[in-house]
């Protein structure tokens, strides 16, 4: 039992429109829940249903009448009124462009992928039509760790939208995941940048596997396109967590 | 009406996306109706001829070969396509570019256990310093991601062309299909 409620003010329910459609909803929902609950199809990569929202991939971007700047939908709040747009050409120009950045900053080769076929990035790349790179490939040489006896990590296939980070905190609790570095630096590191296998944090629950988008963090022994994973149970976990306070 | 002059190159790739190509099956048969292949590694013709209607490129431009290849071949074609992931993007030869040609050569030839280590040197092209997709060399007009595109790709993207039309494939092939 609770001993208090969460919150004594129950959220408000504003109406507003998404692509000039009616639409109301709580004002605790994201854009990107509001959406979605109307079959209005916006895409996201860094999202996960389960984990905090934290609007790192710009996938979602949308248009707010009133606002210069573009907003990640996923952590976007509804207010009275509000008018969003979820497509147009802008908006398709910016989310190619941010694919193609995370294609030519990783090394991804997809038909050698353990991923391949059961890849969030390369249908995403897909779905928004980037069948090519504009930019110059990075062509960084980065480290794979197979140090763990189920799991490898294989830095060229991260593209840092920090799901294994938020799964390991907020949902195992064991805070093995972290970032270090800024900017094209950035790097997803296990404890003190420290050889996973040797972690005396990591628990072996596998839950950052099943939420990596791409194919790297995954397990060992995977041929090409043998790495299938199922993430649904991040968002039954939390609401079940939830219902029993 | 004469038939329409088709080529295939093959530069860095594995001949998988000619594989695919030769897969078409007895369509090939309908197709030659239509046009004449008159270059490819398929055939023997020696240069690569003038005035070519549509070259596919299977591989990623890696020598400075490839290089010259291209370059005279994008200037002799009228509809230049990206056939497969490595003309597209790279693939699987671009992964040496996270290391030096002298590292790539050097593991390659000098490193094993070998009786006579030697790096070749004489009648082989040199190696680029990166490995480059098709469209970052000369401009490319269509590209077709796989690995490979199947024969169904090639064949639907081939017929669109040479009926004048530019196949839209985003919802039928993708990188690694």
């Amino acid at each position: 039992m609770k001993a208090t409620p969460k919150s004594i003010n129950a959220p408000r329910v504003v109406t507003l429109k998404i692509n000039g459609q009616d639409i109301s909803g709580r004002e605790d929902e994201s854009i990107l829940d509001l959406a979605r609950e109307n079959n209005i199809f916006i895409p996201t990569l860094c999202h996960l249903d389960g984990l905090t929202d934290i609007g790192a991939c710009r996938l979602c971007l949308v248009e707010v009448q009133g606002m210069n700047k573009l907003q990640p939908a996923c952590v976007l709040r509804p207010s009275e009124g509000m008018e969003v747009n979820t497509d147009s050409p802008r908006l398709q120009r910016y989310r190619r462009m941010v694919i193609e950045m995370l294609f030519a900053e990783g090394n991804h080769m997809c038909s050698v992928c353990v991923s391949n076929g059961h890849c969030d990035l390369q249908a995403a790349a897909q779905i928004l039509g980037m069948d090519h790179v504009r930019l110059d490939y990075f062509s960084k040489p980065r480290t794979l760790d197979g140090s763990h006896p189920r799991f490898v990590f294989d830095e060229n296939r991260c593209i840092l939208c920090t799901r294994c980070v938020r799964v390991c905190a907020e949902v195992e609790g064991a805070f093995t995941w972290g970032v270090m570095g800024r900017g094209i630096d950035s790097r997803v590191i296990t404890d003190m940048d420290e050889r996973w296998g040797e972690s005396t944090t990591c628990t072996g629950c596998s839950k950052c596997v099943a939420v990596c988008p791409t194919g790297a963090i995954v397990d060992k022994g995977k041929g090409a396109s043998e790495m299938v994973k199922h993430r649904e149970f991040v968002a039954m976990l939390r609401e079940q967590r939830e219902r029993e306070g | 009406m004469s038939k329409a002059k088709v080529a295939t190159i093959w530069l860095d790739g594995c001949s998988g996306c000619h594989m695919s190509f030769l897969d078409m099956d007895e369509r090939l048969l309908e197709l030659a109706e239509v046009m004449d292949l008159v270059y490819s590694p398929l055939v023997d013709f020696k240069d690569f001829p003038e005035a070519v209607d549509v070259t596919l490129v299977e591989g990623a431009v890696s020598s400075e070969e490839d290089r010259e290849k291209i370059i005279k071949v994008r200037a002799r074609t009228r509809l230049l396509v990206a056939l497969g992931d490595c003309a597209v993007a790279g693939n699987v030869p671009a992964m040496r570019n996270a290391f030096k040609v002298k590292e790539v050569i050097g593991r390659a030839y000098l490193e094993d256990d070998l009786t006579h280590p030697q790096a070749p040197h004489i009648h082989v092209p040199p190696l680029l310093v990166k490995v480059k997709p098709v469209h970052q060399v000369v401009k490319v007009d269509l590209v077709i991601p796989g690995c490979p595109p199947s024969a169904n790709i090639i064949h639907y993207a081939v017929t669109e062309l040479l009926a004048g039309r530019t196949p839209d494939l985003s919802n039928l092939t993708r990188f690694g299909a």
